[in-house]
């Protein structure tokens, strides 16, 4: 392999793996607070990318304008579904949440091909994203720098406020312990809407680069993401956002590079993250960065 | 002592009178039936249309499929959601086996099919059964590493299990036809085959959910470590009833192939799972009866919500048809399942024929009151 093909591989995993790195944030995040898978995660990334195809097309919005009303009307989403399926199920087992996400997930499908019908539609990337550069022998398309470095600021942002905020700090209190932050006087309930508005506006986020990245979207474009996020989530060590964003770039990788130095397993590329996740589970269930889980007794 | 046997003896017959009865109501169902009306016209009269004989065999099917997972899910407390991959298994090995080696040799257009297979045929109960070893076999190998996990962590591994298998038969051409699928499977199951399938299935379930090893099930579900404690090895109830599910969905895959003559790989997608768990909850997790009702309660309803896919006329005001409205529909009503009524229908409990009486006589007593 010429080295100027392997960067172009070496760009497309950075670019897929920040992709996977920022959806899986979302779950981690949700995961590591309510000890729920949310299935309906990559529901939202759909609809992100939609919003933002609407309001450009539809309501002739200029780009900036509908990226804005597109996250902040994922994240208004994201707190709208915790309240109605969530929150009543607090206190039920967690299988039942687990369900009334799956229920949440196809919902919010079937509503997209009701509402955008099924056809899938095309994505107009703006002119100056897809103009080919070189570098190093590689031809790329600023999107494919673009991503990563959205990605990057994006992720910056959100280790501040969880570390260096005090509703940061309420989140990684609930994820230690729910029922001691909630007597300390924290208004979990609220911290858990911000937590579900933070990681649907970065699903939204990362939604629109992928529709400007392959640029097509229909109503289940979440699908695939969003379990292949989920496992690179789980991969990184559910609960942490660095472990996520990392188990997002090496999954990323791992796709991209099989693929591009065995050809012949092109076919079984979907298979690998689930592959990856089964060795995981099985070798170290807790992840990269996860940390220890105890079973009470 | 001789009252209890009375008792026995009188729930058989019953339960053998109700069986018989369903038969009559089957083959009335789907009887032909020639009428001559005299004056040399003579009619073909049938109670039931192909449709709606079709919606009857779904049911069977489905009931097989729920009760499969509810046996993993419900009485063992594994959440398992690799029930499409089971089902892939079943309804490919069966469509193997069933098909004669001309139709193979005309189908298999991309790549040859593997010498053996092009000669295999076998009669279709034993495709069925097959079916269900085959995916009882890839269970076990599954199993024995994921079975470890608890919780969630086992629904997303089998999950990614179902998909893996997904991804196999598309690319395992010279087996699978690939994403061609395969077409023209004869349709063997009819009313008859579906429901015996059914009954049989049912039957053996609920005799060994009845013996000691149904309460062993039931304890590694309410408490794994206590179960440990009274000395039930956990691990292998826990894969002797994931490979018991995945046979049962084996076989209800090979029946829904033969049922619907097409499988491809799209079919078997997590949509598949999804419909069987919403039966297996909205019947009520942990009641067989459950399963059954609830696979004709949600069958027969996804059948009937296609009346809101089509246009309304309501005399003043036209509404036109909005196709994919029966998804939402249908996806509604699941969630207010969970949120208000998470036991389903049936909770945990079982039909009785002493329960059933119980209830008429309540509500004879009832009347009497009034």
């Amino acid at each position: 392999m010429t080295l100027e093909l392997f960067l172009q591989h070496f760009f497309n995993a950075l670019t897929l793996g920040s992709l996977y790195g920022l959806i899986a944030i979302g779950y981690t995040m949700v995961y590591g607070i309510l000890r729920l898978i949310n299935f309906a995660h990559g529901d939202i990334l759909m609809l992100g990318a939609y919003f933002v195809f609407y309001g450009t097309t539809l309501f002739c919005l200029p780009w900036p304008v509908a990226v804005v009303v597109a996250i902040i009307g994922s994240a208004v989403l994201g707190v709208l579904m915790d309240k109605i399926a969530y929150r009543p199920l607090r206190d039920a087992p967690r299988i039942s949440a687990l369900i009334s996400a799956i229920a949440v997930s196809f919902f919010l499908e079937s509503l997209a091909v009701v509402v955008f019908t099924g056809l899938p539609r095309p994505v107009h990337q703006p002119e100056w994203l897809v103009s080919i550069i070189t570098i190093g022998g590689a031809r790329l398309m600023p999107l494919t720098l673009l991503v990563p470095g959205v990605t990057a600021i994006l992720v910056a942002g959100l280790l501040y406020i969880v570390y260096h905020t005090k509703p940061g700090l309420a989140m990684q209190a609930i994820s230690k312990d729910i029922e001691t932050t909630r007597m300390l006087g924290v208004p979990v309930d609220k911290i858990i809407a911000l937590t579900f508005a933070i990681g649907s506006a970065l699903a939204a986020a990362s939604g629109i680069m992928w529709a400007l990245r392959y640029p097509q979207i229909h109503p289940y474009m979440g699908v695939f993401p969003g379990f292949k996020a989920f496992i690179a989530a789980v991969f990184g060590g559910i609960g942490s956002i660095q472990g996520a964003v990392i188990g997002g770039l090496l999954l990323g990788f791992i796709e991209i590079m099989t693929v591009a130095f065995f050809p012949d397993l092109s076919g079984y590329r979907d298979a690998f993250a689930f592959i990856l996740l089964v060795v995981v589970l099985l070798v170290k269930p807790t992840g990269l960065f996860g940390e220890k889980l105890k079973e009470k007794i | 002592m001789s009252e209890v046997k009375n008792t026995q003896m009188r729930d058989r017959l019953l339960t053998c009178g109700a069986i018989a009865l369903l038969f009559v109501f089957l083959w009335w169902a789907c009887g032909d039936m020639n009428r001559d009306l005299g004056l040399g016209l003579s009619r073909t009269w049938r109670a039931l249309n192909g449709y709606e004989l079709q919606i009857l065999n779904l049911v069977a099917v489905y009931g097989i499929l729920a009760i499969s997972l509810n046996i993993i899910y419900g009485f063992t407390g594994m959440f398992s959601l690799g029930h499409a991959g089971f089902m892939a298994i079943g309804a490919y090995v069966s469509a193997l086996c069933v098909l004669t080696p001309d139709q193979k040799e005309m189908m298999w257009l991309i790549e040859e099919i593997l010498p053996p297979l092009a000669t295999l045929y076998t009669p279709f109960w034993v495709s069925v059964i097959l079916g269900g070893l085959v995916a009882t076999v890839f269970a076990l190998l599954i199993g024995i590493p994921v079975l470890r996990l608890g919780g969630d962590y086992l629904g997303i591994a089998t999950l990614g299990f179902s998909e893996i298998i997904r991804v196999l038969i598309v690319n395992a051409t010279s087996i699978t036809n690939g994403s061609l699928g395969i077409k023209g499977i004869p349709c063997y199951t009819d009313v008859y085959t579906s429901f015996i399938w059914l009954i049989v299935v049912t039957f053996c379930i609920v005799r060994l959910l009845n013996s000691n090893f149904g309460n062993v099930l039931k304890a590694v579900r309410d408490d794994e470590i206590a179960a440990q404690v009274m000395g039930i090895n956990v691990f292998h109830t826990k894969l002797f009833s994931f490979c018991l599910g995945a046979f049962l969905a084996g076989v209800g895959g090979a029946l829904l192939g033969n049922l619907l003559t097409t499988i491809d790989p799209k079919m078997f997608t997590f949509l598949l799972t999804y419909n069987v768990l919403m039966i297996v909850v909205a019947g009520g997790l942990g009641s067989i009866t459950g399963s059954i009702l609830g696979s004709a309660i949600i069958t027969v309803l996804l059948e009937w919500l296609r009346v809101v896919e089509e246009p309304m006329n309501f005399g003043f005001v036209e509404i036109p048809g909005i196709p994919g409205m029966r998804m939402v529909v249908f996806s509604v009503v699941l969630l207010i399942i969970i949120l208000y009524r998470r036991e389903g229908v049936m909770g945990m409990r079982e039909f009785s024929w002493n329960g059933f009486f119980r209830f008429f006589r309540r509500f004879g007593k009832k009347e009497e009151k009034a």
